[in-house]
């Protein structure tokens, strides 16, 4: 076992900025990471042990015991406990015979929660050992567990079913559906490889980002930066190795096109990347993706083969002298904080996810100190297409200030989750109507971070100016206990995922959460929501994004749906603790009185 | 040559070298800005985030904010102040942090915060973890109930070839101190002493010591934190 060891790190050159790859491919060989395990790759490596321990503790999916031999991980997130998550967990664990968070005693089948997986259109999903089983229910739970425990191989339980597409390619071959519903304008239009980066090479640098200036292309990763300001200022930024990181991490709950995005249109996601190369003056491009999506990396790889082939990636691009640029992809390892662009750019260099204090920002310091620019998945197709078809056209798209189209996540209560392409502009209620949605309580508009809406508003449209959205779309029928099944998953979520750097955020997400809980035991007071607003601006102070956001879910729902919180509230004298429960506090002394 | 520039402090026209760290340049000219994991000479990371200032009207972390020409900066609004005193706060209910029995009580940072802004009884509720106190090592004692986890031993603390003897593990609040047992195998009195020092409370004590100030003489026993700025 020890040559796997000394094997894997030889071949990332004794890299310690590698050791993100080096654990993935450890803990691939040997099950997990184990003591032994960490201390020769410290050795190895030249760096201290608990350096080491430091990135592997970090991440959900590197274990530093043994998971099992199948270690079945059930996504926990609102949909798909709107789904029936806890009839499949129960299945699950009368079947392999053990609690979530344990291992069945013969080592077999461990289970695990894990948030959002991205497969919000078909929940319940489990990952196991890298193959997605989207769409459990408790029959399909049981009889893949005593499948596993025939010894049959994962990949022949999860069927042949294959998803539409290229999910049935061969390097794919999975059950995981695309589910487009509608194709726009942009993204899911017709697509010719190359068209962009020949038309490219035709231009200068500067024009290039001059003409993603006119087009006002902004950022589809949720902060909606404007896409030629940042790649101009890491083009100006001194220095000669520059880095484009495309942003495919997708952690934000509910949100899943991107996943589309990379199984229908790696090429012009790639495409993107050599785009923005050229024009920020970068040799080097790297697809961040999350741990989750790994089912696809056969496939992306040999996508990149392909490309490098027709000479759209390497040296030498589209026949232009000195255009060299080349991508390589690098796996998270579960994460949402790594979506964030500073964090993401962290754990590419092997460490544990922590964003940076800005400034500098990633544009002038970032990956290896070098100015990289991070974009969004989509962000990337809108540039190859306004090169294609040009500004005009662009701007023909969308609202006066977003422009273009927006693929929609859209999951939840609805007849028709999956993906749509809309220009931006559109109301909530026409989305509602698209999509098959009747009864609707709230909407969630951009994931846990963003906001939950209230019929009220559904006459509001998605754009920057308005609703801003990565993207995604949950939609809450009338049945749900909005803050149960809801905001008290989404506060859970926030708890779990927070780096624990900033005091606010580490400390915060989880008074939240345990004054969420006794709110939604009926053991709340009318103070508890006056704190909600007094903690929401202390964690305005936080460092990222995740932090300044965490407490949305209860502040938006604290908003639009107040009524739902005053029914919880111990109603009366507030004085009174209603946490306070007498006959616990008094439980020794009356077993010592009485006898147990 | 240094290069000097103007900046304003809450409406006073300052001076300072161009790129100073905004907490040195705001103390240079007699303002005081609360600090818990910044320490002068090791990399700023904005974590506590109590040394929040507004910077031409926007919030950000003094310790890791550098002067330039023409900055306007407010320390100290009445949102601030309530801020800062919730950090604090915020820590007391975090961990578990019983003053009268710390060895460092009377030169802590935290506890001086505390009394610097009359903290009487914490708003937020008490979390009570369970953490646990860690002796393993010859010359540490890492009492984990006290820790804040501001990093400054993880930034500042090295061996003698230049590595880490503390690193984070795990995340959120979960998130603990790890000592290397490797790098700090042959680790001297005087580092133990210098990461005892640099903790802002009582979280790394070096064995054998403590409580070897007596009462009335500890560090902000003289002297409240703050005054060393403020006069
Ligand atoms: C907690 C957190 C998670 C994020 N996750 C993602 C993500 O999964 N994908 C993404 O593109 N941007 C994500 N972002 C935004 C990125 O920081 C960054 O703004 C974006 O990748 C920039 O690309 P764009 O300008 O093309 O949108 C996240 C931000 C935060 C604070
Ligand atoms: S806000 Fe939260 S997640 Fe972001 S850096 Fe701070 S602690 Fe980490
Ligand atoms: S041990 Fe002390 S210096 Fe280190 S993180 Fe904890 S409080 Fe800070
Ligand atoms: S002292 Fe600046 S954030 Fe802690």
């Amino acid at each position: 076992m020890g040559n796997t060891i000394t094997d894997v790190i030889k071949q990332y050159g004794g890299d310690e900025t590698r050791l993100m790859d080096i654990l993935i491919d450890i803990q691939a060989a040997q099950g997990y990471l184990s003591d032994s395990a960490i201390t020769q790759i410290a050795r190895a490596l030249g760096i201290p042990q608990v350096d080491v321990e430091q990135t592997v503790s970090f991440y959900h999916f590197f274990a530093r015991e043994p998971r099992g031999k199948y270690a079945i991980y059930l996504n926990d997130s609102v949909v798909a406990e709107f789904n029936d998550r806890a009839g499949v967990a129960k299945a699950l664990e009368e079947a392999a015979g053990c609690s979530f968070g344990q291992v069945s005693p013969d080592g077999l089948i461990g289970l695990f929660p894990t948030a959002c997986i991205g497969m919000s259109d078909q929940e319940p999903a489990a990952l196991i050992n890298e193959v997605v089983f989207p769409r459990m229910t408790p029959a399909k739970a049981r009889a893949l567990v005593a499948g596993l425990k025939a010894g049959q191989a994962v990949a022949d339980l999860a069927g042949t079913d294959f998803g539409e597409g290229q999910n049935a390619h061969p390097l794919i071959r999975s059950t995981v559906r695309n589910n487009i519903r509608l194709r726009g304008d942009m993204v899911f239009d017709r697509y010719e490889p190359g068209a962009a980066l020949r038309r490219a090479v035709s231009m200068s640098s500067r024009e290039i980002i001059a003409m993603v200036k006119a087009a006002s292309v902004r950022g589809r990763g949720g902060a909606g930066f404007p896409t030629g300001m940042k790649w101009e200022f890491a083009r100006k930024a001194p220095g000669d190795v520059k880095y484009i990181f495309c942003n495919a991490d997708e952690g934000e709950p509910g949100t899943f096109k991107d996943r589309v995005i990379l199984t229908e249109l790696p090429g012009l996601v790639f495409e993107g990347m050599a785009v923005a190369g050229y024009a920020v003056g970068a040799r080097h491009g790297i697809l961040y993706i999350r741990n989750e999506y790994r089912y696809l990396r056969p496939y992306l790889e040999s996508v990149l083969t392909g490309m490098r082939e027709q000479n759209l990636l390497g040296a030498y691009i589209a026949g232009k002298a000195g255009f060299n640029f080349d991508i390589k992809i690098q796996f998270g390892a579960g994460a949402y904080v790594c979506g964030e662009e500073s964090a993401l750019i962290e754990s590419a260099e092997g460490k544990r996810g922590e964003p940076r204090d800005r400034p500098p920002f990633p544009v002038e310091k970032g990956y290896l100190q070098k100015p990289t620019v991070v974009n969004n998945v989509e962000t990337l197709c809108s540039v190859v297409q306004v090169l294609v078809k040009g500004v005009d056209w662009y701007n023909s798209l969308g609202t006066p200030e977003s422009k273009g189209t927006k693929v929609l996540s859209v999951s939840g209560d609805c007849d028709k989750p999956g993906i749509y392409e809309i220009a931006w502009g559109f109301s909530v209620n026409d989305i509602l109507k698209m999509v098959g949605a009747r009864d609707v309580q709230a909407v969630q508009v951009g994931g846990p971070s963003g906001a939950c809406i209230a019929p009220a508003e559904f006459s509001r449209t998605l754009a920057y100016e308005d609703l801003a959205t990565g993207g995604s779309l949950i939609i809450i029928g009338a049945h749900r206990d909005l803050l149960k099944d809801v905001v008290l998953n989404f506060a859970r979520f926030f708890r779990e995922e927070s780096c624990g750097s900033c005091v606010p955020c580490r400390a915060l997400t989880v008074m939240a959460q345990r004054v969420m809980e006794q709110i939604v035991a009926g053991k709340g007071t009318p103070t508890d929501l006056a704190r909600f607003v007094e903690w929401a601006s202390i964690m305005k102070k936080n460092r990222c994004g995740l932090g300044q956001t965490a407490l949305n879910p209860i502040i938006t729902t604290l908003r639009n749906f107040k009524p739902l919180y005053d029914r919880r509230i111990a109603v009366g004298d507030d004085r009174f603790m209603p946490t306070f429960d007498l006959a616990a506090a008094v439980r020794d002394y009356d077993e010592a009185v009485k006898g147990p | 040559m240094a290069t000097f520039v103007k900046f304003t402090l809450n409406g006073v026209e300052c001076l300072a070298e161009d790129g100073t760290q905004l907490v040195e340049a705001a103390a240079e000219n007699g303002v005081f800005i609360p600090t818990l994991c910044n320490y002068p000479g090791i990399p700023p990371k904005g974590s506590c985030r109590i040394c929040t200032v507004l910077v031409n009207g926007i919030p950000v972390t003094a310790c890791t904010t550098r002067v330039v020409e023409d900055m306007k900066v407010q320390t100290s609004t009445p949102e601030l102040e309530s801020f800062r005193k919730s950090v604090v706060e915020i820590l007391f209910a975090e961990g578990n942090h019983l003053c009268p029995s710390c060895e460092k009580s009377g030169s802590c940072e935290l506890q001086a915060l505390a009394y610097r802004y009359r903290m009487t009884v914490p708003h937020f509720p008490y979390l009570f973890p369970k953490r646990d106190v860690e002796a393993w090592h010859p010359k540490i004692l890492k009492d984990h109930n006290r820790c804040i986890l501001c990093k400054r031993c993880i930034r500042g603390i090295h061996n003698k070839d230049g590595k880490a003897l503390f690193a984070f593990g795990k995340r959120g609040d979960r998130l603990v101190i790890n000592i290397d047992p490797e790098t700090s195998r042959d680790v001297s009195d005087e580092l133990v002493q210098k990461a005892m020092a640099m903790c802002p409370v009582g979280a790394i004590l070096k064995k054998e010591k403590g409580f070897d100030v007596p009462i009335g003489s500890r560090k902000y026993d003289v002297a409240p934190i703050g005054s060393e700025v403020e006069g």
